[in-house]
């Protein structure tokens, strides 16, 4: 009883100590001193915000049309113009990134843990390397783009199956990383004691191989997510993506395209929201490659 | 090295006959008839069938991919449902201009982004580096299509520059090529300023400008050619990028291009021409990859000499183990 009692209390000694050391307070102080990190992760969060109390923040509703007030100049009430519809394109803006943070989210985690345990799989168990590295590298052998445009051919051109698409291209990268990282992390003396002291596979990869194979998989997924954002305007801007009148970023740069000349901001604003949030997460993605890896910056 | 390329070659053929069945495996998914494609609504249950029967549509899953997979290997991609021409035939016809446009663009993207590269990385922190590291952020945080409708609404609708859209002459090339050589410049120049950054820090450099050799040499001769290989890595991913990915570019251009026109073939239920247009892309890409491998055998002979040990070791377990019988 006496030597139970006595584990917990240094149990929870070490629970109190290691809050203040733990890797992921290390990297956070890291990425705090960054500042252009910081700057970047400010604006996704006003950017999340803004998608989540989006009915509460726009001026108008996103798919009310109003002719009398069709392809307005930026204006006082229209602080965006208006389309060839008379909406509103601040309020499309602002409830699109709905679609573009959840589309992008979505897919980026589903492919994050569907690639991670592939590669995990491939690199810890080496009976199943081989098979499991050839189905990726040759998905990883068509261009993603193509990729996206056949599963979409078969599956038909809708968000969900835009979804599907930037899911199976993006989960090959993942699975690359975590394979990559496995296989270095497996051979070190630590997992060797763990085996030793007879910890199981599941143990052994849950404990120790994921947490300390997760800084370049947690950078993917920063940088993955603004493929999966650039992507899926470009498959929504050619019609192979969301389908009109949803307020998606790249379809309204498609549906704003034939105003150019006089109209400029229909499509040149909502691009400007997409090069703002990718521009975002891009520097996060360096900010926290550098925390994570420290040795880069030197 | 000859050896080298056979056995890369060996290893790419599994890939390309997964690619094979991956593509034909979703089109052959895809939903519809392709005898409505070809004769339109109106067509009578005979005519369907007689172009089923022409066809082989009825035929089992495996028979028809193996078909398709013996035709590939002739050089046989099928028939276009739309205008019954050969495929390939099709997709020739297309694809020089999403070439032209593919390396005229990273070659544009390659003078920028190495120069802006390398001044970065030599000149860290400087303002400079910061406008360049600043703009290549940029270049790949934006859309292509996006970045080509504000160039033409730059320089051809307010300064009636260029022209926004055709293939005709030079000058209809050079925003399309703009387009997408900013997009190559930025990842490449990322690519070369932390390769260099990496580099620049070896002792070998500071060696070479201990003894007085001048900057220039020092970072063109030592530092650059050490740094080449992940650049030469970025440059093959971009070509096979922009072979795919030019159809938004070609789209607000109104380019011929190969990607058009496997988008338009997508629209247009004409699945010979998806699936041909695919693989031929994805073809050009592994052999693309086949190429980059080579050349960094080139470019670092660390790489190349670690194929003729492999060479030497195996030669000499084999003389041992001949000793050995």
């Amino acid at each position: 009883m006496t030597i139970m009692s006595e584990i917990t209390i240094v149990k929870n000694k070490g629970a109190i100590k290691r809050k203040k050391n733990t890797p992921m307070y290390e990297v956070w102080n890291r990425l705090k001193k960054n500042r252009m990190a910081m700057g970047g992760l400010i604006v996704l969060f006003i950017i999340l915000l803004s998608a989540i109390f989006a009915p509460y923040i726009i001026p108008y509703d996103y798919a009310e049309q109003d002719y009398d007030a069709k392809l307005q100049l930026p204006n006082s009430e229209h602080w965006f113009g208006t389309d060839n519809f008379g909406r509103d394109i601040f309020s499309r803006i602002i409830y699109g990134g709905r679609y573009t943070l959840f589309i992008s989210f979505t897919c980026i985690t589903i492919a994050a843990f569907i690639g991670s345990i592939m590669g995990l799989i491939a690199a810890f168990y080496s009976r199943l390397d081989n098979i499991i590295m050839r189905i990726i590298d040759i998905f990883m052998g068509i261009p993603s783009m193509l990729m996206c445009v056949s599963i979409i051919a078969a599956l038909g051109s809708n968000m969900w199956n835009m979804m599907i698409a930037l899911c199976v291209t993006a989960v090959p990268e993942f699975a690359r990383i975590m394979r990559a990282q496995v296989l270095t992390i497996k051979e070190q003396e630590f997992i060797e004691s763990a085996r030793s002291i007879g910890a199981s596979n599941f143990r052994i990869i849950r404990k120790h191989i994921i947490p300390n194979s997760m800084a370049p998989i947690i950078v993917q997924y920063t940088l993955g997510a603004v493929n999966v954002i650039l992507m899926s305007a470009a498959l929504s801007f050619i019609g192979m993506g969301v389908q009109p009148p949803t307020p998606e970023w790249g379809l309204m740069i498609s549906a704003g395209r034939a105003y150019l000349r006089d109209q400029w901001y229909i499509c040149i604003l909502p691009g400007l929201a997409i090069v703002v949030t990718s521009y975002a997460l891009n520097l996060l993605g360096d900010g926290l490659r550098d925390a994570l890896d420290p040795r880069l910056k030197q | 090295m000859l050896k080298f390329i056979f056995r890369r070659i060996l290893l790419m053929l599994p890939v390309v006959f997964g690619i094979i069945v991956i593509i034909f495996t979703l089109m052959y998914l895809t939903p519809g008839d392709p005898a409505l494609s070809i004769l339109g609504e109106n067509a009578t249950p005979e005519q369907i069938q007689a172009i089923h029967d022409e066809l082989g549509l009825d035929d089992p899953y495996l028979v028809r991919l193996g078909r398709y997979f013996f035709g590939v290997l002739q050089g046989d991609f099928g028939i276009s449902y739309k205008s019954g021409r050969p495929v390939m035939d099709e997709i020739l016809q297309r694809y020089p201009y999403t070439l032209k446009l593919t390396f005229a663009s990273v070659l544009l993207g390659v003078i920028i982004g190495v120069t802006a590269g390398i001044i970065s990385a030599i000149r860290q922190y400087s303002i400079l580096d910061n406008f360049f590291t600043t703009f290549s952020l940029f270049g790949v945080s934006a859309p292509s299509f996006w970045i080509a409708m504000v160039l033409v609404l730059i320089f051809s609708v307010r300064l009636k520059l260029l022209p926004a859209t055709g293939s005709y002459e030079f000058k209809h090339w050079i925003l399309p090529v703009f387009t997408l050589g900013l997009q190559a410049s930025a990842s490449i120049m990322r690519m070369t300023r932390s390769s260099m950054l990496e580099v620049i820090r070896q002792d070998y450099i500071r060696t070479s400008k201990a003894k007085g050799q001048s900057e220039f040499i020092t970072v063109m001769k030592h530092a650059f050619k050490n740094a080449l290989v992940p650049i030469i890595t970025v440059i093959g991913i971009r070509i096979c990028g922009f072979l795919a990915g030019a159809v938004l570019v070609e789209t607000v251009f109104a380019i011929p291009g190969l990607g058009k026109f496997i988008i338009d073939s997508v629209n247009f239920k004409d699945y010979p021409i998806v699936q041909g247009g695919v693989l031929w892309i994805g073809l050009n890409c592994i052999v693309i990859n086949l190429i980059v491998d080579i050349i960094y055998c080139f470019v670092d002979p660390r790489i190349k000499s670690l194929y003729a040990l492999k060479k030497t070791k195996k030669q000499k377990v084999t003389s041992i183990t001949a000793q050995g019988v």
